[in-house]
């Protein structure tokens, strides 16, 4: 418990700066982030440097080696390997770095109000995120990827729009992934509401949402950031496999995951088209993985120094 | 004790009960229903005709009479027909479940073995050049696409090297034991490898935290050898907790070996339930799901359980 109390305590920002800029790890994760970022906004730009579309088929230049107007070679459609990797980096990036935020909202907002309101309505939140937990995810993800909006009655219109799967894999992600920091958050809040500042914002009048929002909240930030910083990284990855099975993002759209899917069939004969979507999830993933952990011990060197 | 365990196997029970309903719910949501399916096989259907086969087969009722209508049969054991294999869903399971079984035990102690000496040597060099590069290691394994490592453990050892097959089962009817074992060689290698770097991070920073107790201190003082303080009275503790992974890990893989399963084409359940999600197979996909949300909730139950016994201080919350 005193642990997860230190873990509660407010970001010292420079200190806490400081402590993240001096681990090697962390500074290359932020530089592999950055740079994946950085190549995902500039899709269009090297787009029209390069003079292609990514999704135009040229079907007299297919799985071409590496060429001056091709760096990364063509796939089994014509098209550019480079500018495809680029664009999927920016469904895969979106999907992880929203996905992760929004399972985050849901988590802490019901971690809040877990832990503040407490009584029956912490049994049973904490009951529907136990029983959450213990789900298998990965076959009910699938089912949930599989299932017919329409049947649900969205219009037909929303429903087959190319944009709708990247939506539906986000909430996906966000309803499988909030469970972790609603504990996070809800422990934090135990310890916290019986400290002096709140029992004097009480005596002061605030009322409960007011004690939760400004309060409570702000207090719980560091492992709320940490939390999310680790799940952006296993968003993407569920992503990836959901698209890779065709169940997620669906074509012409494309991610990481959905462009292995084509290169499996072709690992015999254009191994790297399989090769460099996997590695740029991998580098994704343990980038943030990283940068997670060091977020988590910078902001709480007290824990670390422990051994966790 | 026992009130704590008659709670939680009355909340686990909740659980599948609530479950069987969703899944049920969701099954009917996915697209392609048998009536459908009948329509594309004879499109001389008529709407008429429609009607009434939605009316023989219960179709026009609300879902909550027709899940109800499911659950007696499915209490009395009787699960229907699979579409996809034209067999009792029931027995088509059998098999996929022992094939399951078996490739979730084996990768799992091979992670197990490896994990537990690399963890201890790390966290007893806690800090060093060893200790580092073991962490490191660790992120990657936990980062890396299952479906890739897979991938690319095919294209290295089937399609360049030629030394393992690319299939998780062989093809011949009556193949040998060396046989079986050389197939399981690279779906075993793939799960050992994505499992091993969280489990050598689990008992690494359990055995951190028992090194630095009190008793660890004393044992030192009194003379005793440091290998015999690491690894029986350090480990003794570390290991507690580790238990509990063990089983969160058993419940996971029963659906979580979904992926290396339909990569190998490994007949097990997760492949199971992929085809049959896909293959529009109602009966198969509902209860292949139902049963391994009842058997990962069950390694959950086993697991707290498991602590609580181990540990008593649990128990008392």
């Amino acid at each position: 418990m005193t642990a997860l109390a230190s873990a509660v305590a407010a970001p010292r920002m420079p200190g806490f700066l400081r402590r993240l800029w001096r681990r090697p790890g962390a500074c290359a994760s932020i530089l592999v982030l950055g740079l994946l970022g950085l190549g995902a906004l500039l899709a269009p730009l090297v787009a029209r440097i390069l003079g292609h579309d990514p999704e135009m088929v040229d079907l007299l230049a297919r799985l071409e080696g590496p060429s001056l107007s091709h760096p990364l070679g063509t796939d089994e459609l014509g098209r550019d390997t480079l500018l495809r990797l680029l664009q999927g980096g920016r469904v895969s990036l979106l999907v992880g770095l929203v996905g992760a935020v929004g399972a985050a909202s849901i988590g802490t907002a019901v971690g809040l109000v877990a832990g503040y309101v407490g009584g029956r309505l912490d049994a049973l939140l904490m009951r529907v995120c136990d029983g959450v937990i213990a789900l298998p995810m990965l076959p009910l993800l699938i089912v949930l990827a599989a299932v017919d909006l329409q049947k649900l009655g969205v219009p037909a219109g929303i429903a087959d729009s190319e944009d709708a799967s990247i939506y539906r894999i986000v909430a996906l992600v966000a309803l499988a992934g909030w469970t972790g920091v609603a504990r996070l958050v809800r422990a934090g809040v135990l310890s916290l509401r019986e400290r002096d500042f709140v029992t004097a914002a009480v005596a002061v009048g605030c009322g409960p949402w007011r004690i939760m929002l400004r309060h409570l909240l702000p207090n719980t930030l560091s492992p709320i950031l940490v939390a999310t910083t680790l799940s952006v990284g296993s968003v993407i990855l569920v992503e990836s496999v959901l698209s890779f099975l065709g169940l997620g993002i669906q074509p012409p759209a494309a991610s990481w995951g959905s462009m292995l899917t084509n290169a499996q069939e072709l690992v015999t004969t254009a191994p790297m088209l399989a090769i460099y979507p996997g590695l740029l999830i991998f580098a994704t993933v343990v980038a943030c993985n990283v940068l997670g952990d060091a977020l988590q011990e910078a902001l709480d060197p007290q824990q670390s120094r422990s051994g966790r | 004790m026992s009130h704590f365990l008659v709670r939680r196997l009355l909340q686990a029970t909740m659980l599948v009960a609530l479950m069987s309903f969703v899944c049920y719910a969701l099954i009917g949501l996915m697209p392609g229903d048998p009536i459908d399916l009948m329509l594309s096989a004879d499109p001389r259907l008529t709407p008429d005709d429609i009607a009434r086969l939605k009316a023989i087969h219960g179709l026009d009722q609300p879902i909550l009479e027709r899940y109800l209508a499911w659950l007696g049969k499915a209490l009395t054991g009787e699960f229907g027909y699979s579409r996809l294999y034209s067999q009792p869903a029931a027995a088509v399971l059998g098999p996929r479940l022992a094939n399951t079984a078996l490739l979730m035990g084996v990768s799992l102690t091979a992670a197990a073995l490896i994990a537990l000496p690399i963890a201890v040597t790390a966290a007893a060099h806690a800090g060093t050049g060893f200790d580092r590069a073991v962490n490191a290691l660790c992120f990657a394994g936990i980062s890396v696409p299952t479906f890739w490592l897979a991938l690319v453990l095919i294209l290295v050892f089937a399609v360049e090297l030629g030394w393992l097959p690319a299939a998780g089962l062989p093809m011949a009817r009556d193949p040998g034991l060396a046989e079986r074992a050389r197939h399981l060689v690279l779906p075993v290698l793939t799960l050992t490898i994505a499992a091993v770097g969280g489990h050598v991070r689990y008992i690494r920073a359990a055995m951190v935290e028992a090194l630095g107790q009190d008793y660890i201190r004393t044992a030192h003082a009194k003379g005793l050898h440091p290998r015999r303080v690491l690894w029986r009275h350090a480990l003794r503790n570390a290991l507690l907790p580790y238990v509990t992974i063990l089983a969160l890990d058993c419940g996971a893989l029963v659906s979580g070996a979904l992926v290396t399963e339909t990569m190998f084409g490994y007949p097990g359940m997760g492949k199971l339930i992929f085809d049959a999600v896909m293959g529009n197979d109602y009966n198969l996909a509902l209860l292949a799901l139902l049963l391994v949300t009842a058997l990962t909730v069950a390694c959950n139950l086993l697991a707290d359980v498991a602590y609580a016994a181990l540990d008593p201080r649990i128990r008392q919350r």
